[in-house]
């Protein structure tokens, strides 16, 4: 029997940056909101004393329990999907805070470009470059309408930074400064200097001095203690949706957040959500929380799964290329788009590269977006390419020069001896969307609940190996440039294919937006287009995956939807005018 | 490949033995959080200033009180067991550096880890049907991970017997006593994928070996590996150390006594 409960005025799925974003600015405009989270309850006291790499870099403590529930993943549509069973392949958030809390910070604001990526593309090349088999799209909305909520997030987040040389125009300037530098990243800004390049200090949320922000949350000033990938931070240090948003919900006395609550279904009558249904895990029982508005805010497989399961939306299907939940699945993939690039060997210099913090390095952007004149590139949309210093710790870092071997005499001398004499630089490429490239649920495997799990199709298109090759050869210029004596690039085969690894955490699309239901699953305010007191907030609404990090970037939809949500509590209705688009 | 060690990298050998009160004292005259520029300036006036109270120590009967650990918890056969030893110690030798697996204690971390959750998958997705992998390919995108039924202490049973067996046909000798050549060579055929085990490659038993002996050297001693932090210190990490604030933009090289999780949780 479901038990049915109080009906409240949201009810958010999810407790990460999204979810933590709008229950802060409902609950600020009054309104009662219950958060369920499906994860453990968590607050910052569980990070003390927090820096044992077994713990959270190899058993993966703070990241989805995959004995629960995970995805399948394929390359191919032709293919059986298998099960990804090892947090080693997938390395996704859970608990409260969700992925927000051991995320290194980067915080980037996504391009003019990206949000009107088609349109810019067609401009400035002709059709012609759209490659075939291509789904890229217009959001729906432009960089000049986004700027401000970008800016209210990195507020909230205290993000410490410089003015990007070669960035879009920004309403104020970052609202700490960036964060300490070291030899090895002035090694690095004057070598991509010197190359003619304009690389700037990484914006991030490890924040350079302790800072209150605008709704008097205080974050700490960094100490640069190497531990934040993957680990809450033991100070306070790094912006998070507990120690932020989920503070600010919090205070006003009306947010309720449920931990162990795993929703399974949203519960509508076809035009209307009525609510969710949820599973309290302690128990098994089915519970019923009805809402005024429904809120899914959980990542992107999560998002996407709720609608299949619920059957809200028409699923996306390959073939015809007809339906769109689920459609326009893309990410930065382990063996493409990021974790790819030059390491250089130094003989004698040593850095210290045992200390560092999420989102100490530079960055440059001379490749990003459509910096670049493409024509005669093989490729659309760029790379941003970085180094960073994030605390290299010892399980995990034992790089060595190519042809050395991976264990026994040879292995342990050079890896001992290169420890801190080796500097990678990376370049982080843009995905763009392709019709074999989607989600929809597995035939075959089932969730702990009984439930199909979330079934992943990944295929590269030449495009994307072209962009990928072009960034590696950047990332070789600059480290030669840097003066390694030697330098070990990797690389990208012609015919490289998806390796099935969810490490990056950066997956996007499955419930994409735009500016009509022709093209889209929800508009610009993250509401769904067939059913208007459904909001579904996150990467899952981004129609393709941009050059940088995208936590800045969900920041700011979620702020946008938040800002949506309010005005639909109080007057209902469409939030934006369906439009006519070209390339439906 | 040359080796360029200078004086700074060497090894203080004579201070491997763990004593909180140092660390404690260290933190308190905020040389650490402050930071020390020189390795050898640390590493010397400590070592000379304290070396007579680590002995007193040891005579107390601290050392005792780590032995207590080293017994088998997964384990049943000696025999299996010996050729972990050996297997860990390949991979991971005793050298110039410093010492090599079995004195950092790797074997009896591997044994306590596989008699807890990460030895019976208890994180990951273990539901059918199994698709297990039957040919090794370099080719990344066809590796998808752990596909076995088996679980990790069924694997390292497995595997570990399957080396001995290789090590008795080929060697007529079992595995732990065979010479550095023969285990080398049985070791590099596993990591190739070309011993046979039934419901896995002999190269994804090798992942597993080769990882967690490199996690026994470096973990934090509170799992039984990394040894009085000796790994830490030829690795000159230095553990959980609270803050790099003043010394993160020094253009030298930083040299500082490993803190370990007992000590860092501990106050």
């Amino acid at each position: 029997m479901v038990k049915k409960l109080n009906k409240v005025d949201a009810v958010i799925v999810g407790s990460g940056w999204a979810g933590g974003i709008v229950a802060a600015e409902l609950t600020k405009a009054g309104h009662k909101v219950v958060i369920l989270e499906r994860g453990k309850d968590k607050k910052h006291e569980d990070f003390n004393g927090t820096k044992d790499e077994l713990r959270y870099s190899q058993r993966y403590d703070l990241m989805q329990n995959l004995h629960k529930e995970t995805i399948t993943s394929r390359g191919d549509l032709s293919e059986t999907a298998l099960p990804v069973r090892n947090n080693v392949n997938a390395r996704l958030g859970e608990n409260t805070g969700g992925a927000g809390v051991h995320w290194n910070g980067w915080t980037f604001r996504w391009l003019p470009y990206d949000f009107e990526i088609y349109s810019k593309t067609v401009e400035r090349y002709g059709k012609g470059k759209i490659p075939k088999d291509s789904t890229m799209q217009d959001w729906g909305v432009t960089y000049d309408e986004m700027e401000p909520y970008f800016d209210k997030f990195e507020k909230t987040a205290g993000i410490s930074g410089e003015e990007n040389p070669l960035g879009p125009p920004r309403s104020d300037k970052y609202p700490n400064p960036p964060l300490k530098t070291t030899p090895a990243i002035n090694l690095f800004q004057k070598a991509s200097t010197e190359l003619g390049y304009h690389p700037y200090r990484m914006p991030g949320a490890t924040v350079s001095q302790t800072y209150q922000n605008p709704d008097g949350e205080t974050i700490n000033g960094c100490v640069y203690c190497a531990f934040c990938e993957e680990y809450g931070c033991n100070f306070g240090a790094k912006a998070d949706p507990i120690g932020t948003v989920l503070a600010t919900a919090k205070k006003t006395g009306n947010m309720e957040l449920r931990n162990g609550a795993n929703v399974t279904r949203v519960s509508h009558n076809g035009k209307r959500a009525t609510g969710v249904i949820y599973v309290d895990t302690s128990t098994g029982q089915e519970y019923e929380q009805p809402a005024d508005i429904v809120v899914l805010a959980g990542f992107v497989f999560s998002n996407t799964k709720l609608l299949l399961l619920s059957k809200i939306g028409t699923p996306y299907n390959p073939q015809t290329g007809k339906g769109i939940i689920g459609k326009n699945f893309t990410g930065h993939f382990s063996n493409l788009s990021t974790y790819i690039g030059a390491r250089g060997f130094f003989e004698d210099k040593k850095y210290n590269l045992y200390m560092g913090t999420g989102s100490l390095g530079s960055t440059l952007d001379d490749f990003a977006g459509d910096n670049e004149d493409h024509t005669n590139l093989n490729y659309l949309h760029g790379f941003e390419i970085h180094f960073s210093q994030l605390g290299a710790r010892p399980i995990s870092n034992n790089q060595v020069p190519v042809g050395t071997p991976t264990w026994g005499k040879e292995f342990k001398k050079n890896s001992l001896h290169y420890t801190n004499r080796n500097l990678f630089i990376t370049s982080q490429t843009a995905f763009l969307p392709n019709k074999f490239s989607y989600l929809d649920l597995d035939p075959t495997y089932k969730d702990a609940l009984g439930n199909p799990l979330l079934r992943v199709t990944v295929k590269y298109l030449e495009d994307d190996i072209n962009r990928s090759k072009a960034g590696v050869a950047r990332c070789e210029e600059i480290m030669n440039k840097m003066g390694a004596d030697i330098v070990d690039v990797d690389k990208v085969a012609d015919d490289l294919q998806f390796d099935h690894k969810f490490y990056t955490d950066h997956f996007i699309g499955g419930v994409i937006m735009g500016a009509s239901p022709a093209n889209s699953a929800v508009n610009t305010y993250s509401q769904m287009w067939d059913m208007e007191n459904l909001f579904v907030v996150g990467g899952s609404s981004f129609p393709h995956t941009g050059n940088y990090n995208p936590t800045g970037t969900i920041g700011a939809f979620a702020y946008r939807a938040a800002e949506g949500m309010n005005k639909y509590l109080s007057e209902g209705g469409l939030l934006t005018q369906q439009v006519q688009v070209k390339n439906a | 490949m040359t080796d360029k060690h200078t004086d700074d990298d060497k090894q203080t050998k004579d201070d491997k033995t763990y004593d909180p009160s140092r660390r404690r004292f260290l933190k308190n005259t905020g040389m650490v959080a402050g930071g020390v520029v020189g390795g050898s300036f640390l590493g010397g006036l400590l070592t000379n200033k304290f070396t007579q109270k680590n002995e007193t120590a040891t005579k107390s009967g601290m050392e005792h009180a780590t032995d207590f650990q080293e017994a088998l918890q997964f384990f049943t056969r000696r025999e299996d067991f010996a050729v972990l030893q050996a297997a860990t110690e390949q991979i991971f030798p005793k050298d110039e550096n410093g010492p090599g697996a079995i004195e950092l204690g790797v074997p009896y971390y591997i044994d306590k880890q596989l008699a807890g959750q990460w030895g019976v998958n208890a994180r990951d997705y273990r539901q059918g049907p199994f698709v297990p992998k039957t040919k090794p390919s370099e080719r990344a995108e066809e590796k998808r991970g752990e596909q076995s039924i088996l679980d990790r202490g069924s694997i390292f049973l497995l595997g570990l017997r399957v080396m001995n067996q290789e090590s008795g046909k080929r060697f007529n000798t079992s595995f732990d006593k065979a010479t550095e050549a023969q285990q080398g060579e049985i070791l590099q055929d596993l990591q190739d994928g070309k011993i046979k085990m039934n419901g896995l490659l002999s190269s994804e038993f090798f992942f597993l070996l080769h990882r967690s002996t490199l996690e026994g050297a470096y973990c934090d001693p509170l799992y039984g590996g990394n040894k009085n932090m000796d790994g830490w210190r030829m690795k000159e990490f230095p553990g959980a150390q609270a803050s790099y604030m003043g010394v993160i933009d020094s253009e030298d090289f930083v040299k500082m006594d490993p803190v370990s999780l007992e000590n860092y949780q501990g106050h």
